[in-house]
């Protein structure tokens, strides 16, 4: 096996139950290029490690380890392959997103190497002592900084946090054997990948996110949001009492326990602004709140408020930027 | 069948979050403290599984403030049939790798074939806490279930991940992790805020779970840096007067986000 640099910083890739590259690979390498070299860690289905490295590559990964497995386990062939990757790397930091994958795959890895685990990064730098993590929490009120006191630090980085790109690299793979732990593990029985029919920009990352909640009153009436969001080219976002009253799946939560946003524009329609759905978008550069209370506590974040009904002032803006693009 | 549930106490987030700009911990005067609610969700999961299997017994479990022990109560006032309090003033701000050490030397003292957490806790947890256990107790971890069936032997339910939903299933022991998607918690009634009274609460330091919270030798993670930022000040507000939405359109364009 080659040598690695002393600063390597092993990144694990995601991917998608279809097999692709996961989205959140390029804020990792980002990050990893920023600090050190990055050295990229990919476990994948068998016959798509040439595939996946491509991307990897493309994404600016210089070397990527490769295992590929057709296991149906949970969680332990990639906390395996870590340790392994970890074990010939000998990495300063291993990245890791923040999914829900990810946080167990963490979790596991750092509890198996007894390493110090940083959840939820938005970023990472390196100073004299070594690498720093650093967080936003209490939905943005605070930054804080956490570091190892010795020796490797896990850390989690939120989907989307991460703005640097590394710059794209040749193609550049290994393949990395690894014996499995044994570890106990849950099986997969079976995976419904979710088949992206809308052409609307993923939540996570958004630039622009028009959000709808209880005061749409009920899921057909929702549909305006969809509309005001795709006037706008943005994706759609919802509080959870309007995912609680099935006007549209979880997936699309916006707060402490949905996703986090930090859009360019976020638009609340019938959102009261309770501190949970706060904590997830109060960081957007500009946010436009539309709602009949006028002591909704959304006003208090808001830099453009309107007190008044979503039905009546939601269509009036559609057909304003309508009339604008003609 | 025993089944643990670990709960936590939290500063109540309807009410303002502070953070101690000193310690970097949460500042818990600043705000009521109250059981976790996805915590009082997976104790419904263990509880529900009760009602109907005269064979489970439920332990509800924390490591938390000794102040902490009176909403600890409030699990056995639900239903759960003993507690355990692990609380040490070496713990306070533990890392996440202490906590984990020290909550699996509980469970494996209390004894389990199931542990049920919450997939995330609302005081800016990371969620890692149950994969960390489940890797310190050498069973499976089957984390961020939207539906739960607990069978004689095995645990199974429905997970959805970014991409995608998997059905997943594990041989018991096994630790489990449930989102809000699951149903809310019944409240406790009278009749079991008086039995709780009478039910066992352990009390256990550090120490007699052979934990030693300053044991410098184990890399921990630290708090390096913490800083307030402003408040986001409130902008314009205007009631609606039949130009409203004309209104927005204008805001958006000012602020070239169109
Ligand atoms: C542990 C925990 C975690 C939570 N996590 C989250 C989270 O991640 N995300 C989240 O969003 N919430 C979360 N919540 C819930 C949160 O506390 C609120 O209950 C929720 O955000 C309220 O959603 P809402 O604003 O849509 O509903 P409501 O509070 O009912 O507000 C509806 C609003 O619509 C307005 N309205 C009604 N009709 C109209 C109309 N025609 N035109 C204009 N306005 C109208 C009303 O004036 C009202 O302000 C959490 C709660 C807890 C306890
Ligand atoms: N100190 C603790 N005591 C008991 N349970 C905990 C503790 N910390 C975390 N947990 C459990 O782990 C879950 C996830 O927490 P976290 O990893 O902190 O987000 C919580 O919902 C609890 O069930």
């Amino acid at each position: 096996m080659t040598d690695y640099p002393a600063d390597s910083i092993l990144v694990l890739l995601e991917t998608t139950p279809n097999g692709e590259l996961a989205t959140s690979a390029a804020g990792l390498l980002g990050a990893a290029s920023r600090i050190g070299t990055p050295v990229a860690l990919a476990v994948v289905a068998a016959g798509q490690a040439q595939a996946v490295a491509e991307q990897a590559a493309a994404t600016g990964a210089g070397r990527v380890l490769v295992v590929e497995t057709d296991s149906m386990q949970l969680t332990v062939p990639h906390v395996d392959a870590l340790a392994a990757a970890a074990a010939v790397v000998a990495p300063d930091a291993v990245l890791i997103s923040n999914s829900i994958d990810g946080r167990d795959i963490a979790g596991r890895f750092a509890a198996r190497a007894s390493a110090p685990i940083a959840v939820d990064a938005i970023g990472v730098s390196r100073d004299d002592e070594g690498i720093v993590a650093h967080h936003s929490v209490y939905g943005g009120a605070y930054n804080v900084d956490s570091a190892a006191t010795f020796g490797l630090l896990v850390v989690t980085v939120r989907q989307g946090a991460v703005d640097a790109r590394a710059e794209a690299q040749p193609v550049a793979f290994e393949s990395l054997d690894v014996s499995a732990s044994g570890a106990a593990s849950a099986a997969i029985d079976s995976v419904e990948a979710v088949t992206e029919t809308s052409s609307r920009p993923e939540l996570r990352g958004a630039t622009r996110v028009v959000s709808g909640g209880r005061g749409l009153g009920s899921a057909e009436k929702f549909a305006l949001v969809e509309e005001l969001a795709d006037a706008l080219g943005a994706a759609v976002g919802a509080s959870r009492a309007a995912v609680d009253a099935g006007y549209i799946p979880a997936s699309y939560q916006v707060g402490q326990t949905g996703v986090s946003v930090s859009p360019q524009l976020y638009i609340a329609l019938g959102i009261s602004g309770a501190i949970q759905h706060r904590t997830g978008m109060q960081t957007a550069k500009h946010i436009v709140a539309v709602n009949k209370d006028p002591d909704a506590p959304i006003f208090e974040v808001a830099d453009f408020g309107v007190v008044g009904d979503v039905f009546t002032v939601v269509p009036q803006l559609i057909s304003a930027l309508a009339e604008r693009k003609r | 069948m025993k089944i643990i549930v670990l709960v936590k106490e939290v500063p109540d987030t309807y009410g303002e979050r502070k953070l101690d700009l000193e310690t970097g911990l949460a500042d818990r005067a600043a705000s009521e403290a109250v059981l976790d609610e996805i915590g009082e969700r997976a104790l419904e999961v263990a509880l529900a599984y009760a009602d109907s299997h005269d064979d489970a017994e439920v332990v509800v479990m924390s490591m938390a403030a000794e102040r902490a022990a009176a909403t600890i109560r409030k699990g056995l006032a639900m239903g759960a049939a003993s507690a355990v309090h692990i609380t040490d003033p070496g713990l306070a701000g533990a890392d996440l790798g202490l906590t984990a050490r020290t909550l699996a030397a509980a469970i494996r003292r209390t004894g389990f074939d199931l542990v049920i957490t919450g997939n995330l806790s609302t005081d800016g947890g990371g969620g890692v806490i149950p994969a960390m256990l489940a890797e310190l107790l050498d069973v499976p971890n089957a984390t961020a279930l939207s539906s739960v069936e607990i069978a004689a032997g095995t645990v199974s339910g429905t997970r959805s991940v970014d991409g995608g939903t998997l059905h997943v299933s594990a041989q018991l022991p096994a630790v489990v992790s449930i989102t809000e998607a699951l149903p809310d918690a019944r409240f406790p009634n009278f009749k079991g805020i008086m039995a709780a009274k009478k039910k066992p609460f352990e009390t256990l330091a550090a120490a007699d779970l052979g934990i030693e919270p300053n044991d410098l030798s184990v890399a921990m993670s630290i708090m390096t840096a913490i800083a307030e930022k402003p408040p986001r000040a409130a902008g314009v507000k205007i009631t609606d007067g039949g130009d409203g939405g004309t209104r927005i359109a204008e805001f958006l364009i000012e602020n070239r986000l169109v």
